[in-house]
């Protein structure tokens, strides 16, 4: 299995963005349109992050139209450009499932204390 | 002619891989293959046929028998555990001593890999044959046996082939046509597209794929 991790290494980010559950995020999608690229902006809160190596897989949730929308990501998919963190979120657990069931003032997290770099 | 396209190897265990730039996830099975010594040339006016011998593993002598150290003393190639023979259709040009690679193959070509299928032990009719599992209520204390297996007199035995409980697995399987994802020469390592028969560090064979047949999509 040794050589798996090595191979997979050749697949996988070497400068990964570090965020972590709770973060608000940009999420930089890239998308071809026709011959062209571009970069499209998903942010929301980040409610999970599973998986290890490769295969490290990240949902994001945000609210659209009042109706709440999650993507799930997978971290080194050539597809993600950036991830960059707005604001750190003070969490206590390491998935946010209980985000789904409130809207509003409810669902808030708050911000890590020791960072100050606001929106 | 050039190096056959054949190798022995291990079966290292499965990943996916992002692939190209749209990064599809591609599930693949890690094969850890060759390098493979060649150790013995068999000719048409020696053997009746033309074949290469290839070797694979370096190992202790104590692990093979007598007539095996033999065989690689004469030949005078270090003892491998896994000797195996690909036959040729014209002469080649590789002699005792030289090594074939995992470069033999190319990320895009398709192979046959052949393995054994994990063992399963004895097994009953449901889960080898997929046989349908019986009432549970209404005084039935039979649940998972076989059924009938035949008629009455006539004609008064149970037909030949007839499925039944048996050992299960353990037996030569090929997987073909197979997609080569990606080839790491100085690892010996190649990534097959999807899944390979069985266990992980378990032997298995990679050839070209015999039959090429189109795909039906895509």
């Amino acid at each position: 299995m040794k050589l798996v991790r090595e191979l997979e290494s050749k697949y996988t980010k070497q400068n990964l963005p570090t965020f972590n559950v709770g973060d608000n995020v940009d999420v930089e999608v890239r998308i071809k349109e026709g011959d062209k690229e571009r970069i499209q902006l998903f942010s929301g809160v980040v409610i999970q992050l599973r998986g290890s190596g490769i295969r490290t897989m990240f949902t994001v949730r945000r609210i659209v139209q009042g109706e709440g929308v999650e993507r799930v990501f997978p971290l080194h998919s050539p597809k993600i450009a950036n991830v960059i963190v707005r604001r750190e979120g003070r969490v206590r657990r390491s998935k946010l499932y209980y985000l789904r069931g409130r809207t509003g003032r409810a669902a808030r997290i708050d911000e890590k204390a020791r960072v100050s770099k606001g929106e | 002619m050039a190096a056959p396209k054949f190798l022995l190897g291990r079966k290292v265990g499965m990943t996916q891989i992002h692939r190209g730039e749209e990064g599809d996830v591609v599930p693949v099975t890690v094969i850890s293959a060759g390098p493979c010594v060649v150790s013995q040339v068999k000719t048409v006016e020696n053997d009746g046929y033309l074949a290469l011998q290839l070797a694979f593993e370096e190992c202790r002598e104590k692990v093979k028998s007598k007539p095996i150290n033999g065989h690689f003393k004469k030949q005078g190639v270090k003892t491998h555990r896994f000797l195996r023979e690909v036959r040729l259709a014209e002469p080649s040009d590789l002699k005792v001593g030289d090594t074939i690679k995992a470069d033999v193959f190319a990320a895009g070509e398709k192979v046959d890999v052949i393995g054994t299928v994990k063992g399963r032990g004895f097994q009953g009719v449901m889960r080898v044959w997929n046989f349908g599992h019986k009432p549970e209520a209404h005084g039935n204390m039979n649940q998972r046996g076989p059924g009938s297996i035949g008629m009455h007199t006539r004609p008064g035995e149970v037909l030949k082939g007839h499925r039944m409980a048996t050992h299960w697995g353990d037996e030569r399987c090929t997987t073909r046509n197979l997609e080569v994802v990606d080839v790491d020469v100085e690892k010996n390592a190649v990534l097959v597209y999807g899944a390979v028969p069985g266990n992980r560090g378990d032997f298995v064979m990679i050839r070209a794929a015999k039959a090429c047949r189109p795909k039906k999509t895509s």
